[in-house]
C-alpha cells in the first residue's frame, strides 16, 4: 500500500510556478528524502503535504485518501522543523503534550506516552525544563520527541539537522535512522545536504527549479543519475564533466576528450545502443573512478579501463583520502585518490579511468544516453 | 541582556584619575542640574498644596511652607465646590477612573488579537486592513469629535462615561494593534504552524502560545493607553458635561469658575490627584515599558 502519492501537483504564487508536475509515491515504512538547492521547491512540497500550504493543481493521498483540502491537523502527520519551533513558554513536557491536549487524549494515555517516547530519545531529564535553557542537540531531540507522541500517518521532517554542528548532525542522521528503522513509518525528509539523502533514504526525490529531475534508490541516483543536474548535484566532491566525442574504432565504440591528445577511451559494449559516430556528449566520470595507473585497480575488478595523463595543481588532502584539482586535455577536474602515493601539486601523473562507472549526458539537453 | 553589556564599559572609568574624577563630576552635575529644573514644578506644586491661601498671596507661589496643612488636601478631593456641586474632585476621579480602565482593558484586548490576527494568519490584503486600522494613529482626534458626536448620539450614549470608553476604546485599538502586530511579527511562524500541525485552532494558539509571549507588549499597550486615556482633555470636555466629565476636564472650573478668589493650594492638591495614576502607572511600569518598546524579538 502506498501511505503518499502525490498526482501531477503544481503550486503557484502568482504567476511564478514553484512546484511543475511532481509526481511522487511512497510505499508505507519508506524513507523519501526530498533533496535540491534552495529555492527548488522541496520545502513547498512539504508544507503542501502537511497541509500548511494550498495545492494550485493536482492531489495529494495520503493512505489513498485525497488530503487537498483537509486541514493540517486533519491529515494525521507530525512534523519536525528546521528551527524545532518548541513553544518557548512551555517546558518540554508541555510541548510534547499539547498536541495531546489538542487531540482530547486523557492523562494517563499522555504521561505513559511521554514516558515511552522520553525513554527512546533520552531526554527524560530534561522534561521540566524550558527550550530556552536546552543546547542545540537537546531541542533537537525535544523537536523530535514532540514527534513522535503521535503515531501518525506520516513523519514530516524540514531540514532537521542544519541548525546543528557538523559532528552532532552525524550523530542525529545516525540516530533519525536508527529511529526510523524501529518506528518504521514513512516519513518524508527535506534537506539541501545530498549526503544526508544517501545516507537515511530508502529513495531519493531530487528537485531542481521546480521539476522533479529523479526519483530512485541512493544507489541508482548516484550510478545512473538521469541527467547532469542529478550528477553534478549528488556526489561529493562533484562529478567531473568533459566535452567530449564519440568515435568508432573497429566496430567498438570509445569516447575522445575534446582538446587532449586524442586517445580512444573505448566503452563498454553494453552502452553502444543509443550511440553513433561523431556525436557530441558530456562525459562524466565522479572523481573516486580516477585511479593511480599502477594500481590497475579496475582490471583488478575485471572492468575495462584506459590511461589518461594528468596534470595536478593543487590538492587537499581530508585525512582518509586527497582530493586532487587536476587538468585532463587542459579541462578542469578533480580526482580524489588515496593520500599514499597522492601526487604533489605540479606533478604530471597517469591516472586510469573506470569505463564501467562513466556517465555520458545529451550536451544540449543534459539527458542520460 | 542589555544591561550586562552596558556594564561592560565605561568610558568615564578610563584615562588618568584626575580626568575619571573631572568627567564623573561632570556629567553627574549636568544630570543633577537637568533633574532638579525637571522636578521643580512638581516641587513647587506639592509644596503650595500644604500651604494655607493667605500666606501663598502674601509670599507668592514659589516659597517654602512655613505652617504645613493637609486640610487642602481634604478640601482638593471632598469639599471644595466645581462645577456645581460642592463634593470636590473625587467624583471626577471616580468617573476618569470608570472610563479609563474599561477603555484600557478593552482596547488592549481588542488590539492583542487583531495584531496575531494581522501577523500570523495572514489574508488576502492584510496589509491594506492593517494600514486602515493604524491610520487612526495619525488622525487629529480634533477630525474626529463630530462624527463621534453624531455616533454618540444615535447611540443614546450622549454625554455618558460609557460613551467615553466607547471612543477611547475605538481610537485606542489603532495604537494597540500597531504595537501587537508589530511584537507578533518577531514570533516566528513555524510555532504557528507547528501548533497547527499538532491540532490547535486559531483560540487555543493565542491563548496557549501566542498569549504567554504577550506581557512586554501588553504592558506597553496598558501602559501607553491609561496613561493617554487618563490625561485626555478634548474627548472628555466636548463630549460630556457637567457631573460627567472625566477629572481633567473638570479641574478646567478652576479658571473659569468666577467665584474671584483663586485657591492655589486647593487647586494644587486637586492636580496632584488629577495626575497621581498615570504617575503610578507609570512608576510600577516603567522599567517593562521601555524593554517592551525596544524588544522585539523573542528568542
Amino acid at each position: 500500500m502506498s501511505s503518499l502519492q502525490i498526482k501531477n501537483l503544481r503550486k503557484s504564487y502568482g504567476s511564478v510556478e514553484v512546484l511543475k508536475d511532481i509526481n511522487l509515491e511512497a510505499e508505507s515504512g519508506e524513507f523519501v528524502a526530498l533533496v535540491g538547492p534552495s529555492g527548488c521547491g522541496k520545502s513547498t512540497l512539504l508544507s503542501i503535504i502537511a497541509g500548511l500550504e494550498s495545492v494550485t493543481s493536482g492531489e495529494v493521498l495520503i493512505e489513498d485518501v485525497v488530503v487537498n483540502d483537509a486541514a493540517p491537523k486533519d491529515r494525521d502527520i507530525a512534523m519536525v522543523f528546521q528551527s524545532y519551533a518548541l513553544y518557548p513558554t512551555m517546558t518540554v513536557r508541555q510541548n510534547m503534550t499539547f498536541g495531546m491536549e489538542c487531540r482530547n487524549i486523557d492523562k494517563a494515555t499522555q504521561n505513559e506516552t511521554i514516558k515511552r517516547v522520553a525513554d527512546l530519545l533520552q531526554i527524560e531529564p530534561l522534561l521540566n525544563r524550558k527550550p530556552g535553557q536546552l543546547s542545540g542537540g537537546q531541542r533537537q531531540r525535544v523537536a523530535m520527541g514532540r514527534a513522535l507522541v503521535r503515531d501518525p500517518k506520516l513523519f514530516l521532517f524540514d531540514e532537521p539537522l542544519s541548525n546543528l554542528d557538523a559532528k552532532l548532525r552525524v550523530e542525529m542522521r545516525s540516530e533519525i535512522k536508527k529511529l526510523h528503522q524501529n518506528v518504521g513509518r514513512t516519513t518524508v525528509y527535506v534537506t539541501h545536504d545530498q549526503i544526508e539523502a544517501m545516507t537515511l533514504a530508502t529513495r531519493i526525490a531530487v528537485m531542481y527549479q521546480g521539476v522533479l529531475q529523479q526519483y530512485d534508490t541512493p544507489k541508482a541516483i548516484y550510478e545512473t543519475p538521469a541527467n547532469v543536474f542529478v550528477a553534478g548535484f549528488m556526489g561529493s566532491p562533484n562529478m567531473n564533466f568533459f566535452d567530449a566525442k564519440i568515435v568508432a574504432q573497429s566496430d567498438q565504440l570509445g569516447v575522445v576528450i575534446d582538446g587532449g591528445d586524442g586517445a580512444v577511451l573505448p566503452l563498454p559494449s553494453d552502452r553502444h545502443s543509443t550511440l553513433a559516430d561523431g556525436q557530441s556528449v558530456t562525459f562524466g566520470v565522479r572523481p573516486e573512478h580516477f585511479s593511480p595507473a599502477h594500481d590497475r585497480r579496475a582490471e583488478r575488478k575485471g572492468g575495462v579501463s584506459v590511461v589518461v595523463p594528468v596534470h595536478v595543481d593543487m590538492d587537499e588532502p581530508t585525512g582518509a583520502e586527497t582530493i586532487l584539482m587536476v587538468q585532463i586535455a587542459g579541462q578542469d577536474a578533480t580526482i580524489v585518490c588515496e593520500p599514499d602515493g597522492a601526487p604533489n601539486p605540479g606533478q604530471d601523473m597517469d591516472f586510469e579511468i573506470d569505463m564501467q562507472k562513466i556517465s555520458l549526458f545529451d550536451p544540449e539537453s543534459g539527458v542520460r544516453l | 541582556m542589555a544591561e550586562a553589556t552596558h556594564e561592560a564599559f565605561d568610558p568615564l572609568a578610563t584615562g588618568s584619575r584626575r580626568r575619571q574624577i573631572r568627567a564623573k563630576a561632570t556629567v553627574y552635575g549636568l544630570l543633577l542640574f537637568f533633574a532638579l529644573l525637571y522636578l521643580s514644578p512638581l516641587f513647587i506644586i506639592v509644596m503650595n498644596t500644604f500651604r494655607p491661601l493667605e500666606e501663598i498671596v502674601r509670599e507668592g507661589f514659589i516659597s517654602v511652607p512655613g505652617l504645613l496643612s493637609s486640610q487642602y488636601w481634604l478640601e482638593a478631593w471632598s469639599g471644595f465646590c466645581l462645577g456645581g456641586t460642592c463634593e470636590g474632585v473625587s467624583p471626577y476621579f471616580t468617573n476618569t477612573l470608570l472610563m479609563t480602565v474599561p477603555a484600557t482593558i478593552l482596547s488592549t484586548a481588542f488590539g492583542v488579537v487583531n495584531g496575531y490576527a494581522l501577523s500570523k494568519w495572514r489574508f488576502k490584503y492584510d496589509t491594506w486592513v492593517f494600514g486602515l486600522i493604524t491610520l487612526g494613529v495619525f488622525l487629529p482626534a480634533q477630525m474626529t469629535l463630530l462624527p463621534w458626536a453624531f455616533v454618540l448620539g444615535k447611540l443614546g450614549l450622549a454625554n455618558t462615561i460609557g460613551g467615553l470608553v466607547l471612543v477611547h476604546t475605538v481610537q485606542g485599538v489603532s495604537f494597540t494593534t500597531l504595537f501587537c502586530r508589530n511584537y507578533f511579527v518577531a514570533v516566528p511562524d513555524d510555532l504557528i504552524k507547528a501548533a497547527r500541525i499538532d491540532g490547535a485552532g486559531f483560540w487555543r494558539i493565542f491563548r496557549r502560545i501566542i498569549l504567554p509571549l504577550s506581557p512586554p507588549i501588553l504592558i506597553v499597550c496598558v501602559i501607553w493607553q491609561f496613561t493617554g486615556i487618563w490625561n485626555e482633555f478634548l474627548y472628555g470636555t466636548v463630549l460630556t458635561s457637567g457631573t460627567n466629565q472625566p477629572i481633567t476636564s473638570a479641574i478646567v472650573a478652576f479658571s473659569g469658575s468666577g467665584t474671584g478668589q483663586r485657591h492655589y493650594n486647593v487647586e494644587a492638591a486637586a492636580v496632584i490627584f488629577a495626575a497621581l495614576p498615570p504617575l503610578f502607572i507609570y512608576l510600577i511600569g516603567g522599567k517593562y515599558f521601555v524593554r517592551g518598546l525596544t524588544s522585539g524579538a523573542v528568542k
